[in-house]
């Protein structure tokens, strides 16, 4: 194979389709890696801090497609103070000067600011997509930037808190996606989508779900009468059901849809101008939105029920489980349903006995101020295993759970790639034994061969942690809550899940003799976060003198917000604890709170 | 005044005591011997504001029998808790819900709570002797057969329904104990009044907070006598 020229190898690269498998091959010789670093198009950089950004560049000059993740899993769950980092900035910078052939920036949990976007805007001619998911620091200054400087099949995604000013979004010019997913809006009035110029007939995909406020309704109807590429349509609730109806009218192709506000007061005559309008809509797959939806309007839907493959229901808390079973009964095709638990186990067990097709189950909690209240226990899950056998991916929150369920669960569906459970009460047993959950799980993770991802919760003993490492083969990420009774547990893990990358554990047993069981394997992982656990401040010490590759950043708080202790903390007892491998030794944007050791 | 076996979970030596010995009180440790005052005051205590904003929250129950009164004494501690956080999770100790948990995006928490905002009507509910409050959306429910039949879902695991007649409305028992519970709640005038005494509607609108107090405790209530 050394005899080829170079292009005859790049092209039998280019077949190569993970990251995984063109970082081996440019491993094998130099001319391999040179050959395959200047051919590269896509970059995944799993943490932004294991890699300087120049390092990244440089090696990859020709990178197309740039993904880059900042803040632990942890932060979105308020467990990482603000401030603590994943600056977009640095990234932006290095690459408009080494790399500008770029045409895709994909950011998650980052802080980006409007200096970034509009040095993004200006340094890349050929840029097309942005997508941010969960993302912060920024307003729609630096959106009116990327758009008035790109000009050529934007992809614009943002998820998560940042500020956006409606008034700015306007100047987005031929743009091909603008995707604005649980954001912060900051609405300065609705004239923002009217500013589309009348030479943007490229859209393909519009997403204004997360802004709060009124929008002009005229000007969208203009602007999605003048894009006939849409495909993926969602409304914020300000939206009408006439408004709707209008813009469905023109949009034949429309395969994913969010609707409006479904709680006008109720005219039946908008109601089946809805209807006749979503009847023209056949390749419509995709219904998310309900936002406060009426139950009385849920029946207007039913017509587009057979052909949906993806549902969302699971910010609709006001539809009961009658009106959700009667909707969902209908959709014999659904590939992926998000509900809340207001469905009940009844109402799963109409899922069950639906969709046969279901392959993604999201249960959600409707009541966040309720601890331990759910309208699901164990019984709708089970009834979801027996009648959804192809399911692959799990997030279930839930009022209690039984081992008896988890394995029965765990024999009718073993194809589970991702199950996350979350009884929602720490450390509640089984809820007819009274014994702790090891043995559920056990059986989740020795049937459950292709299991990558993993949540646990209930009581739980090191017991599970045996099982774990023992069975949990495939496992690239667990999270771990409430669990666990010494360092034995977490070394379990340590020593047993070959593939982990992602451990992240709070308010459980393990200290210092877990921390520094295995220190080489963290070598081997992205990344390790341990908060309100017994790690010392020496074992951090220990192991960061130990393993110089790691950065090993300690967290005080200093507001003393996290103190839900009883009595004084021990100082020398280390809150968060955050364990990364890098190549970048120690970060320079660290705030005073964290401390890099 | 007996209670013969209101509290059939003290030894048998318990009956014929002063039902003021026996009574069930929240207070603050170190409260003065009259119960009737620590009751006021634990319920006015009850919504002050918190503080400092993160102090820890256990409740404990201590039952104590001397040998020869059987002398009932119950001892709560009740510290503050924090403000936006104030359900605590149900535990045999109890601690003040942990940061962060249920794992769910801030966004999500936002989106329903708004959702949430219009037409709902949550009020919480705390029963006595148990270390936790939940709440309960008074708005959903159409009529006081469904409310209890929530009530008592929510305190399943230690409440059972007894003698549930034709509308299904029964009452509220402990399962241990035999114990008897009413529900009272108290209105927008600071007066506890018994829970179905007035059309729902009035209820609904009328009621700050739900107590599912020992049928001992509220033979002191007195129905509502007039409207205000």
């Amino acid at each position: 194979m050394t005899y080829f020229p170079e292009e005859v190898v790049e092209h039998i690269f280019s077949f190569l389709p993970s990251h995984s498998d063109r970082n081996t091959v440019s491993l094998v010789c130099k001319v391999w890696y040179e050959i395959e670093r200047l051919s590269r198009r896509s970059v995944f950089v799993g943490n932004c801090y294991a890699v300087r950004p120049e390092q990244v560049v440089r090696r990859f000059p020709n990178v197309r497609a740039l993904t880059v993740k900042g803040k632990p899993h942890f932060a979105d769950f308020n467990l990482v103070p603000p401030d603590w980092g994943g600056y977009a900035g640095p990234w932006i910078e290095a690459a408009a000067r080494s790399c500008v052939g770029l045409e895709e920036l994909r950011m998650k949990r980052m802080v980006v600011s409007d200096e970034s976007l509009e040095l993004l805007a200006r340094s890349f001619p050929r840029f097309k997509a942005l997508v941010l998911i969960s993302c912060e620091g920024f307003s729609t200054e630096g959106l009116a930037d990327i758009a008035s400087h790109c000009n050529v099949n934007l992809n614009l995604n943002c998820f998560g808190a940042c500020l956006v000013d409606s008034r700015t979004l306007p100047q987005l010019r031929h743009l091909r996606e603008l995707d604005l997913q649980e954001n912060d809006v900051e609405d300065r009035g609705p004239r923002w989508l009217s500013s589309f110029p009348d030479s943007c007939t490229s859209l393909v995909s519009l997403n204004f779900a997360c802004i709060k406020g009124e929008v002009d309704s005229a000007s969208l109807e203009r602007l999605v009468a003048k894009s006939p590429n849409l495909r993926s349509l969602r409304l914020n609730r300000a939206v009408s059901v006439d408004t709707l109806s209008k813009i469905l009218l023109r949009t034949p192709n429309l395969e994913d849809l969010g609707t409006g506000n479904l709680t006008e007061e109720f005219q039946t005559e908008s109601y089946l101008r809805l209807t006749n309008a979503l009847e023209k809509c056949k390749m419509l797959r995709s219904l998310s939105g309900f936002w406060d939806a009426s139950p009385a309007c849920v029946p207007f839907i039913y017509p587009l029920c057979h052909q949906l493959t993806g549902l969302n229901l699971s910010y609709t808390p006001t539809l009961e489980y009658s009106d959700l079973t009667k909707m969902i009964s209908r959709c014999v095709k659904l590939q992926r349903l998000w509900v809340l638990d207001c469905i009940s186990d009844k109402g799963l067990q109409v899922v069950a006995s639906s969709c046969k097709d279901l392959q993604e189950l999201r249960v959600f909690p409707s009541d966040f101020y309720v601890a331990g209240y759910s309208a699901v226990t164990e019984e709708g899950l089970v009834a979801i295993s027996s009648g959804c056998r192809k399911l692959t991916s799990l997030l279930y929150f839930c009022h209690q759970m039984t081992n008896e369920a988890l394995l029965t669960i765990a024999k009718n569906c073993p194809n589970f790639i991702r199950f996350r459970l979350c009884i929602l009460e720490p450390r509640k047993p089984d809820a007819t034994t009274n014994q702790p959950l090891d043995e559920g799980f056990g059986a989740i993770v020795r049937e459950c061969k292709g299991l990558r991802r993993l949540s646990i919760s209930g009581l739980l003993t090191d017991k599970v942690f045996m099982y774990i490492g023992k069975y949990a083969k495939q496992l690239e990420m667990l999270s771990i809550a409430f669990a666990g009774d010494s360092d034995e547990g977490m070394m379990h893990i340590m020593n047993g899940c070959k593939n982990l990358r992602k451990l992240e554990i709070r308010d459980s047993p393990f200290g210092d003799g877990a921390l520094l069981g295995n220190v080489a394997k963290y070598e081997t992982m992205r990344s390790l976060w341990m908060s309100s656990c017994n790690v010392t401040l020496k074992g951090c010490e220990i192991l960061a003198s130990k393993m110089p590759m790691l950065n090993v950043e300690i967290m005080n708080e200093l507001d003393g917000s996290c103190e839900m202790e009883e009595n004084s903390v021990d100082p020398s007892r280390v809150e968060k604890l955050y364990v990364y491998r890098t190549t970048a030794g120690a970060r320079d944007d660290a705030p005073n709170f964290v401390k890099i050791l | 005044m007996s209670t013969s076996s209101t509290n059939s979970a003290a030894s048998p030596a318990v009956s014929g005591l002063d039902y003021d010995d026996t009574a069930l009180t929240l207070a603050l440790p170190g409260s003065s011997a009259d119960p009737a005052a620590d009751r006021k005051r634990a319920h006015a205590d009850h919504d002050k504001p918190p503080s400092p904003k993160y102090a820890p929250f256990t409740f404990s129950l201590k039952h104590e029998s001397s040998a020869r009164h059987a002398q009932l004494l119950m001892v709560i501690t009740l510290r503050t808790v924090p403000t936006d956080l104030d359900a605590a999770p149900c535990a045999t100790t109890c601690r003040a819900r942990a940061v962060g948990w249920p794992p769910v995006r801030a966004y999500r928490r936002n989106a329903l709570r708004e959702e949430g905002g219009a037409g709902c009507k949550l009020v919480k509910v705390a029963v006595d002797g148990a270390p936790y409050l939940r709440k309960v959306d008074l708005a959903a429910h159409d009529g006081y057969a469904a409310l209890l039949r929530a009530l008592h879902a929510m305190f399943a695991s230690c409440l059972a329904v007894r003698g549930a007649g034709a509308d299904g409305v029964g009452r509220l028992v402990d399962s241990a104990t035999g114990a008897e519970y009413v529900p009272t709640y108290e209105d927008k005038d600071g007066d506890w009044m018994l829970v179905g005494d007035v059309p729902f509607k009035m209820f609904v609108d009328s009621c700050k907070r739900i107590r599912l107090m020992k049928s001992s405790e509220a033979v002191n209530l007195s129905p509502r006598s007039s409207s205000q």
